[in-house]
């Protein structure tokens, strides 16, 4: 079956079987690796892109399912070859250590803070309750969307020694 | 890897559209919603269907309205989509109290309502909730529509009154003034399915029960009911031994199973634990209801016995009843009923 899908903003038109799971199709068929095929039980989040505005998990979504919608990736997070500052925090914070449910974790936490700028930290916890990290015991996780949500609109600034951002993305 | 097996896909442009390719495919063909049951149970191979009818494009099938003396829910309403709905927590707060502790954030953001009922998962949290409210769901079908009461919607585990060629299309809810309601689930860990849950609905008049419907969920009780402390309630005072009654009939019929979440001894304790709590959460509420005037000195700490159990999620005792991502106006804009005392 013939699909078009928008992901980041790029549209891929590409012949798939309806059986397809939309994870598989971003990572095998759009070669887009960032987000990761974990549990394949809708568990563990480590494969949550957002479908049109909202977060899914994509290892229970068919690709079909995505034909003429828009899927935002982690690749899609940093705008401008600059990181979003959910991405910063969690290099600010130490937010990953193995790095396999970050991409999941920032698509979530993008999503929290664009409904709720300011969130309690029970609400961020709340928010990420349906993925699994292995690593951090989430504290440095929830530690970096609290950040994230203090340095929203271009304070990247992380303590000091600099006033410039901590990180930007590889020049193209 | 877990993918399902080979399967064809048509996408339904109307109700009609989605009735007329059910028909020609029946009964190999299954309506595809959110798919968060359908899609696992493909890749275990548990179903097999050979075409799937996807119903996402129906927008006209999600909604939540009142429409006279009901609420009306679309059954391609997402689960975030009745926790974020200060129109459903307004009438009938359990079914935020539900929605709250139904799998995850992210889950509820694709799963949907009709979904959820028509995979009819003997834990499946709703089911018990609308049988508490006593609602009924409309079956469209090649011959229209028919309305199927909640409490005999289900016909055994996995298994509904929905034929081959039909599909479910709206939940409705009879809104009758002086409802309080709520819900209680037990579950190992954040997200996870139930050990045991319960919802209530209450009535009152003065002290006096006039109507209760009672749900439990993954507890082996029949049409997830549990009726006969519904029957004792009827026309009885709403106090402690009373309640506590209800419990223990509760309790004495249900049938659970034993698993791995827990044995039958423990799982009927809970079935007269969680119905006596929950019929407490309700009677407050519904007293909350009546009386007004008094929400702001009745609501303002609502205290709690020193020792008491940790308050389940959706009942924090801080007088707020906040969705979980604030994106929620507050449903009790007077403050949020009682929470009971234990």
């Amino acid at each position: 079956m013939k699909i078009t899908v928008t992901v980041n903003a790029a549209d891929y038109t590409r012949v798939v079987e309806p059986r397809l799971l939309l994870i598989h199709f971003l990572r095998d068929d759009l070669r887009l690796t960032g987000s990761h095929w974990g549990c394949d039980t809708s568990n563990c989040g480590a494969c949550v892109v957002w479908l049109n505005e909202t977060p899914i998990k994509s290892c229970t979504v068919l690709a079909v399912m995505a034909d003429g919608q828009r899927i935002t990736t982690v690749e899609g997070l940093a705008a401008a070859h600059r990181l979003d500052p959910v991405q910063e925090a969690f290099a600010a914070c130490h937010g990953l250590q193995c790095g396999f449910c970050t991409p999941g974790m920032m698509m979530t936490a993008r999503w929290l803070l664009d409904s709720n700028p300011d969130p309690t930290e029970e609400e961020v916890r709340e928010a990420i309750s349906g993925q699994v990290c292995r690593c951090t015991g989430y504290e440095n996780i929830v530690r970096s969307v609290l950040w994230a949500a203090k340095h929203e609109g271009g304070d990247h600034s992380t303590g000091g020694d600099t006033d410039e951002p901590r990180l930007r993305a590889a020049p193209p | 890897m877990q993918v399902p097996a080979h399967v064809e896909y048509e996408k339904a442009t109307s109700v009609e559209h989605a009735l007329a390719l059910l028909s020609r495919y029946a009964p190999g063909a299954r309506v595809l919603a959110g798919g968060h049951s359908l899609i696992p149970m493909m890749k275990l191979r548990l179903a097999q269907p050979e075409v799937l009818v996807d119903i996402n494009g129906l927008y006209g099938l999600r909604y939540i309205e009142r429409a006279g003396d009901e609420l009306r829910i679309g059954a391609l309403a997402r689960h975030a989509d009745l926790l974020s709905a200060p129109l459903a927590g307004e009438h009938f707060a359990i079914l935020h109290d539900a929605e709250r502790v139904i799998a995850d954030p992210i889950v509820r953001n694709w799963g949907t309502i009709g979904g959820s009922l028509c995979q009819a998962d003997p834990s499946e949290d709703l089911s018990a909730a609308f049988a508490a409210l006593k609602g009924s769901m409309i079956v469209h079908g090649p011959d229209g529509s028919r309305e199927v009461p909640a409490r005999a919607f289900h016909t055994g585990p996995y298994e509904t009154v929905v034929g081959p060629a039909e599909m479910l299309t709206e939940i409705k809810l009879p809104i009758k003034p002086g409802c309080g309601s709520a819900y209680l689930k037990v579950s190992r860990r954040a997200g996870d399915w139930p050990v045991g849950a319960a919802g209530a609905a209450v009535w009152l008049s003065g002290n006096v029960i006039t109507d209760v419907g009672i749900g439990l969920t993954a507890l082996g009780a029949a049409h997830f009911v549990a009726a006969e402390a519904e029957e004792y309630l009827r026309g009885r005072p709403a106090d402690d031994e009373v309640l506590a009654r209800a419990g223990e009939i509760a309790a004495q019929h249900c049938r659970p199973g034993a698993d791995q979440r827990g044995p039958v001894e423990y799982k009927r304790h809970l079935a007269g634990e969680l119905t006596t709590r929950v019929l407490h959460v309700a009677v407050s509420r519904a007293r909350w209801q009546k009386a007004p005037s008094s929400r702001a000195r009745e609501t303002a700490h609502p205290r709690r016995a020193p020792g008491a159990p940790t308050a389940p999620a959706g009942f924090a005792p801080d007088g707020k009843n906040r969705h979980h991502i604030g994106r929620e106006s507050d449903p009790f804009p007077g403050g949020h009923p009682p929470y009971p005392p234990r």
